[in-house]
């Protein structure tokens, strides 16, 4: 067993000793702490290998791009402008991307102002620049529970005090955000910004009600306190009405077609073209631009130009090029990825058996399953990568103290062909039935039904609100650190 | 040993140390090149017997932590391909993975270990082992440690506190090997030390062929104390090196290290890991690791360096164990 003073990279010094690591030690930053390594995530980076079904990922479908059209609109960029694409850039980003940026969100039913818009790279370099600006160590940040695993690593190097409000089938309970706030009052506590995926929400899968985004508006425009809106899937939506921005509510809130003055609005160009673009963007009130801007100029100075005009060069002439413009490819990605979810959740319900529950969302990329709460995810992940060769995310996750949700797991059906999510979910399946068959075991309960080697029949779903939600834990992060203090 | 050795370095492979693997070997690897050795580095895949054989090296450095190459698998393919390696051989590495037949040696060669008891997954199946469970937790009583039998890795090792507590902590363990030890928590100071062999030159008529090295101490930071896969991970603890710890006291963990490296007959370098009970003062031996890490930031080299023992030499003196049988 290897047991390590800190998790360091890969140095290659010439003399490496003790004392060289006292000396690096002293040199190192105190928010270097926050950054942690742990056994979870490195098991995770083991499921990395092509003979492992990965339903881990974040990735949507790049497979369905077209390959000529891509050629062809890089190729227009290098006709028309070699030059400015290998330039450097200005730092709120290049004026013909920001116009299709006003265009996805007008799809979003969102008017913005093109000036309150910074172009950054990807939305992730939003939850950074967010934190930089925003963020003196110990200050507080209200998520979700569970939320995005992707920003538990950037608030913990920024050192926030993460408060983390359970969600439910309708999102965030409001009542819940407000209590919290209230005692963070009481404590002299008071949250710099609160962190939200209201639709689909990553790994949760549900989506805030608009009674709730009303509320949520009026609660932080009451307290005067910022939200961040990350809202990476909002036009992959594949069954329902669409739901009004955060955003736009907030505008509506200020009144006379002006934009939203605590609302920070995070987008991305991920989710409905391209990842490996690495663009997104924020949309804030100006003075935060301005900060927001200032820390980009220290971070990268500006976002790639040469994807910044291939986006350009996308929307506007993609559709000629190819007869597929970018709403149509939209389209595209959610018929597959709605087929793929139909076979994520019928599986779901022929393998997992009926000790489990999972969300069934309305867009997006994940499902969030729920497991009886003995048994750990991340244990879990570890019989079905060795004995299954499957992957999924582990509740822990999602969770700041690295401990809650530990009984759920994320499932992502977008990135992944429909065989591949059946046969995912049955490895798993069986790993479970071969957990849940232990534990009956050791409990000397009978092993339900579900435990046997055939599939169970799909459970009907329950009706009521909780129907397409899974049970969220109960443990608050105050009274989860009081009982550990007490053992 | 003469200089210039062509050596590959076994490294990575599948186990879930795989990434602390990589950096023990990207060091090994430097320091052995320092030492005008011409390296081969090899990160372990199904490659790994055709590699070898065509690029028959002088020696393998064993650089794996965690299955395959702990437990006696890559060591047992060593021996049959007649390449001479670093580290214990087969049945030391076995002895000293399988933390159950360990702990039954030691309580044999009267070498305190904490009680314990263990449970296979077919026991549990087929024998209707479960029904052994309330004797088992009045015997050994709660908190109770839960860990897989094999394998180095924070994964699995759980705290019971109840008996509520302890179908979930086992099914958890059993994720990583079908045997789980349960043994009784000992709560004091973790204690951890390195033997390596003794030098060739120096190793004299009569005098034992292994030295301690200094003892170091791991110190969990306050609120993960119960939380043991927290207490593994990197960056979770702080470490001392010397142990701050009564002269007796320091002498007896070297003794007893030393005495479980022999008795489970390791060979070249083991850390050998201990708990010092805070009620009663005693020292436990909790297991042995027969490859310990070798980053920079790892206790061997760590504990090396507090001997006055420089990373090339240390590394040197591994490689030397290669050719000493």
């Amino acid at each position: 067993m290897e047991r390590s003073t800190s998790g360091g990279g890969d140095g290659r010094r010439a003399r490496p000793t003790a004392h060289e690591l006292a000396r690096y030690e002293s040199l190192f930053a105190a928010r270097t702490r926050g950054m942690k390594s742990s056994a979870m995530r490195e098991m995770m980076a083991l499921t990395e290998r092509p003979d492992v079904i990965s339903l881990a990922g974040g990735l949507p479908d790049t497979s369905t791009f077209p390959p000529e059209l891509y050629a062809g609109l890089m190729a227009d960029v290098a006709g028309d402008s070699t030059a400015r694409a290998l330039q450097y850039g200005p730092t709120e980003g290049m004026a013909a991307t920001v116009e299709c940026i006003v265009e996805v969100m007008a799809a979003e039913g969102t008017a913005i102002d093109p000036s309150e818009v910074i172009v950054t790279t990807g939305g992730q370099q939003v939850i950074d620049l967010v934190c930089k600006t925003l963020i003196d160590p110990g200050d507080v940040i209200v998520a979700e529970a569970p939320t995005y695993p992707g920003a538990v690593p950037t608030f913990s190097a920024y050192q926030a005090a993460v408060e983390q409000i359970e969600i439910d089938a309708d999102g965030m309970p409001i009542d819940a955000l407000e209590s919290t706030l209230d005692r963070l009052q009481a404590e002299g506590r008071r949250p710099k910004f609160i962190y939200t995926i209201p639709n689909f929400q990553n790994p949760g899968g549900v989506t805030m009600s608009l009674a709730r985004r009303r509320r949520l508006v009026e609660v932080a425009r009451e307290r005067e306190l910022l939200v961040l809106e990350d809202n990476p899937y909002g036009l992959l939506r594949y069954e329902g009405e669409p739901l009004p921005t955060l955003y736009s509510l907030d505008a509506a809130a200020v009144g006379r077609g002006g934009a939203s003055d605590l609302v920070i609005y995070l987008g991305t160009f991920s989710k409905i073209l391209a990842p490996g673009l690495r663009l997104g963007w924020a949309v804030a009130p100006r003075p935060v631009l301005e900060k927001l801007n200032l820390g980009k100029q220290g971070a990268d100075l500006c976002s790639s130009p040469v994807t910044q005009m291939f986006v350009a060069a996308y929307f506007n002439s993609g559709g000629a090029r190819s007869g597929v413009g970018w709403r149509d490819y939209v389209e595209t990605l959610r018929d597959l990825y709605r087929r793929r979810r139909d076979v994520m959740l019928q599986a779901l319900g022929e393998h997992f058996g009926e000790g489990a529950r999972w969300t069934k969302p309305q867009g997006g990329l994940f499902i969030w399953a729920t497991l009886d709460e003995r048994i750990d995810t991340t244990d879990l992940l570890a019989l079905a990568r060795k004995s299954e060769g499957v992957a999924f995310v582990p509740g822990r996750a999602a969770y700041m103290d690295g401990r809650s949700g530990s009984s759920s797991m994320r499932l992502n059906f977008a990135g992944v062909s429909e065989h591949d999510i059946r046969e995912g979910i049955r490895r798993i399946g069986r790993a479970l039935r071969e957990q849940v068959g232990l534990l009956g075991s050791l409990t000397g309960s009978p092993v339900p039904a579900s435990a046997s080697d055939a599939p169970v029949e799909q459970p009907e779903q329950a009706p009521g609100p909780l129907a397409d939600v899974v049970a969220l834990p109960r443990r608050d992060s105050s009274a989860q650190a009081q009982r550990r203090r007490d053992r | 040993m003469s200089e210039g050795q062509r050596v590959a370095v076994l490294k990575g492979g599948r186990s879930l140390e795989r990434s602390v693997s990589l950096r023990s070997g990207a060091q090994v690897q430097d320091a052995l090149q320092r030492l005008g050795h011409e390296v081969l580095p090899i990160d372990v895949d199904p490659e790994l017997v055709p590699r070898l054989l065509a690029a028959a090296p002088d020696a393998a450095f064993v650089a794996m932590h965690g299955r395959d190459g702990e437990d006696g698998t890559v060591q047992g393919l060593l021996e049959a391909i007649g390449l001479p390696y670093t580290g214990s051989g087969p049945a030391a590495c076995m002895r000293a993975t399988d933390k159950v037949l360990a702990k039954h040696l030691m309580l044999e060669a009267g070498v305190p270990t904490p009680a314990f008891r263990s449970l296979s997954e077919t026991a549990i199946k087929e024998l209707g082992a479960s029904a052994a469970l309330p004797a088992l937790e009045r015997e050994l009583d709660f908190p109770l440690v839960v860990k897989p039998a094999k394998g180095g890795s924070a994964l699995g090792v759980k705290f019971a506190r109840t008996s509520a507590e302890l179908p979930g902590a086992m099914v958890g363990a059993f994720s990583y090997d079908a045997t789980v030890l349960l043994e009784r928590y000992v709560a004091g100071r973790d204690l951890a030390v390195s033997v390596l062999d003794r030098d060739l030159a120096q190793a004299g008529a009569g005098k034992p062929r292994a030295d301690a090295l200094p003892v170091v101490e791991a110190v969990p930071r306050e609120e993960d104390f119960y939380d043991y896969e927290s207490r593994y991970e990197i960056g979770m603890t702080t470490f001392v090196c010397p142990a701050e710890l009564a002269p007796e006291t320091t002498a007896r963990a070297q003794e007893l290290a030393v005495r479980v490296y022999q008795l489970l007959g390791c060979r070249g370098v083991a850390r050998i890991d201990l708990m010092l009970e805070r009620d009663s003062d005693e020292l436990w031996v909790l297991e042995t690791n027969v490859v310990p890490g070798m980053t920079e930031t790892s206790l061997l080299p760590q504990a090396a360096d507090a001997a006055g023992i420089a990373f090339e030499q240390l590394v040197e003196r591994v490689l030397a164990s290669a050719f000493s049988r």
